[in-house]
């Protein structure tokens, strides 16, 4: 579905990338684990076209995106939730849902509208609520939620257990995985590996701009030099 | 704490002392060839040194005159109450607004004539102002160079009647389109530019567009400007006392009243009313279609908005391009207002202006606009006696005005206090 081949990505002169190959299959949660600064959010913005990769060459569903603008890229059935939420703080729940549903008719804005209160009750009784009085971790629902709203075939998510407590996190988690259920596929990035990686089909690691290691999400847990550095030993 | 603002306070005075001297102390006297600099008289070394005192008295009371200001009671809703239902908000609004339109229909025949003159500048302040409020209230992008599109609608009208003898209303969409057009050309480089430096550009965008006037005499007239711009008809019927153009009637002859020179203020007032509310109503339709939901997201978080795949440049210079059609708007009634035009009156501080009334009438809500128009154009009237010290009034309201109420006067959106919560 998503391919990644040897890609480099620079900021100015600075190569943040060096080269990195990922692969994310339909219908499978993808786990990307790493360190503070390793690229997690570069590679994911370089798959939305900003920055754009320096060299190599990016596939969505076959069709090669690498030197496409950002906008057209994210009406491809791709959405993303950004790190940081940033969720738009000024607009209700509702208004911030209606955003994500830009490029759809009404009638689907309402059906997905229904589907993410289904998925977070918690955001229908705060509907008319703006969004930026709301909780860390119910900014975080109306962030996925409004990723949700385009009906995309993959989701990606830039740390969303980033700043959360334990408890919500595992809602967070728990929803990811209602998500692959019903057919959507998932490319997550995480520090929080061990949850990460127990829901992950595959996992990679990523270290300094180059993927370092590559298996399923069993197995990365229980390697040992996984566990050292990202498991607490 | 307490030495460092005397230190402080003292280093304030002394600005004020070495800036005011030579400014208001010397005096340039010409003596038949010769140009002779006279010091101060006594009488205003001792208002320099009264000015460096309050200075000096205000830096080292700041806090507590400060804090003064801040308790006096807002009389508006504080800012940090829940917002009101945005339906409930939305109704209320058009309520008001159906309410002073209906009240600005009558009022002209109750008043005199230079009150009508007056209220016809207000609503072209007002049309302009909607059209910024969308570049800078609902998109966010600051534009220094406002009146650059004002100018263009205005000079279009201008020249067309000039040229061609074009009457107003066909005038009307041309300009409007031509600054859109305008701004559709200037904004597709610009707007890659964040913050500051779009401002800066815009800013620089303004001078040329002035400069350029000025400076093509042969065909702007320069600094001469152009004359001669024609009213407005109304289905072919002048409104002079003799009929200026082949093939029209006159309003007063046609209707068999005596002639009067209010006739035209009148109605010229209420085109430029007629108009203040078509431009009212396009842009509350603007803001309510996808198109304004999409300025506001890209205002509110730009890598968010890209990321559900909006163009950022297709949503800028949407903005860019819908708030220089209504300059060009306001440009064309002007001309026809003023009858004559000339580079002077697009300066950079109409721009200044401009963005003073959105500023103050709260940052994408119309009847704060409205208000603030009717408050900037106004007020400076009515300090007319004060005349020299206009501007010093003017900016010393804004000043208060950011201390007290920096949301503006009715915010679109109110800013309200971030709850943070245990989760
Ligand atoms: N906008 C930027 N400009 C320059 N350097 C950047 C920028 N964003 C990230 N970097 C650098 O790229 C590297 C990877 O950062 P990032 O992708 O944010 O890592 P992670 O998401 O894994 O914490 C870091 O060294 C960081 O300093
Ligand atoms: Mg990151």
């Amino acid at each position: 579905m998503l391919v990644l081949e040897d890609v480099h990505t620079h900021y100015g002169k600075i190569e943040a990338l060096h080269g990195v190959s990922v692969e994310v299959k339909k219908g499978e949660i993808v786990s990307l684990i790493g360190a503070n600064g390793a690229g997690k959010t570069t590679l994911l913005m370089t798959v939305c076209g900003n920055p754009q990769a320096s060299s190599g060459r990016i596939f969505l569903e076959g069709r090669e995106i690498t030197r496409e603008p950002t906008a057209q890229i994210m009406r491809s059935g791709i959405a993303i939730v950004p790190e940081g939420r940033r969720i738009f703080s000024g607009l209700t729940v509702e208004e911030n849902l209606h955003m994500g549903g830009f490029f759809n008719t009404k009638t689907e804005i309402r059906k997905s509208q229904e589907h993410v209160y289904e998925l977070f009750p918690r955001l229908k009784e705060r509907e008319h609520q703006r969004a930026g009085t709301m909780s860390g971790g119910e900014q975080q629902m109306l962030a996925i939620g409004r990723a949700l709203m385009s009906r995309p075939e993959m989701i990606i998510l830039d740390e969303p257990s980033l700043g959360l407590a334990p408890l919500i996190i595992k809602q967070i988690f728990e929803i990811i995985g209602q998500l692959r259920e019903e057919g959507i596929t998932v490319f997550l990035v995480e520090q929080n590996a061990h949850q990460a990686l127990n829901l992950a089909d595959r996992g990679y690691v990523l270290e300094t701009g180059k993927i370092r290691l590559h298996d399923t999400g069993k197995n990365l847990l229980e390697n040992p030099d996984v566990q050292n550095a990202y498991l607490g030993g | 704490m307490a030495a460092n603002n005397f230190r402080h306070a003292l280093f304030c005075a002394f600005i004020t002392l070495i800036i005011s001297y030579p400014i208001i102390g010397f005096n340039l006297e010409a003596q038949g060839i010769n140009v002779t600099l006279t010091g101060a008289d006594a009488s205003t070394i001792v208002m320099v040194l009264l000015a460096a005192l309050i200075v000096f008295l205000f830096q080292m009371f700041r806090e507590q005159i400060m804090g003064g200001l801040k308790s006096i009671p807002h009389p508006l809703p504080q800012s940090n109450k829940e917002p009101m239902a945005e339906n409930r908000r939305a109704k209320i609004e058009s309520w008001v607004l159906t309410g002073i339109v209906i009240f600005a229909l009558f009022w002209p025949f109750l008043v005199s004539r230079g009150s009508v003159d007056l209220a016809t500048l207000v609503l072209i302040y007002i049309m302009l102002a909607l059209g910024l409020n969308v570049v800078v209230g609902l998109a966010g992008l600051l534009d220094l160079g406002y009146v650059a599109f004002y100018a263009v609608g205005a000079y279009t009208f201008a020249l067309l009647s000039q040229y061609t003898g074009i009457s107003f209303w066909l005038a009307l969409p041309i300009g409007a389109l031509l600054a859109a057009l305008f701004g559709l050309v200037l904004g597709f480089p610009v707007l890659r530019l964040r913050g500051d430096y779009l401002a800066i550009v815009t800013l620089g965008f303004g001078e040329i567009i002035r400069i350029l006037l000025n400076n093509w005499t042969t065909l702007t007239g320069g600094p001469n400007g152009i004359g001669g711009i024609p009213d407005p008809t109304l289905f072919g019927m002048e409104f002079g006392r003799r009929v200026k153009e082949e093939g029209n009637t006159s309003f007063h002859e046609t209707f068999g009243i005596a002639y009067s020179g209010e006739h035209k203020v009148i109605f010229l007032y209420l085109i430029a009313l007629v108009l203040a509310v078509f431009t009212a109503l396009v842009i509350r339709r603007f803001m309510r279609m996808p198109v304004g939901r999409a300025w506001e997201a890209l205002r509110e978080d730009e890598i968010a908005a890209r990321s559900l795949g909006l163009s950022r440049t297709a949503v800028k210079l949407s903005a860019f391009t819908i708030g220089a059609f209504f300059a060009g708007f306001a440009g064309t009634v002007f001309a026809s207002k003023q009858g004559f035009i000339s580079p002077e009156s697009f300066v950079f501080l109409e721009s200044a202006i401009i963005l003073a009334i959105v500023v103050l009438g709260g940052m994408g809500s119309q009847i704060g606009v409205v208000l603030a128009a009717i408050a900037v154009t106004i007020l400076p009237e009515l300090a007319r006696e004060f005349s020299e010290y206009r501007m010093l009034i003017f900016g010393a309201a804004m000043v208060l005005m950011m201390v007290w109420r920096p949301q503006g006067l009715m915010p679109m959106r109110r800013i309200h206090i971030e709850l943070k919560r245990q989760e």
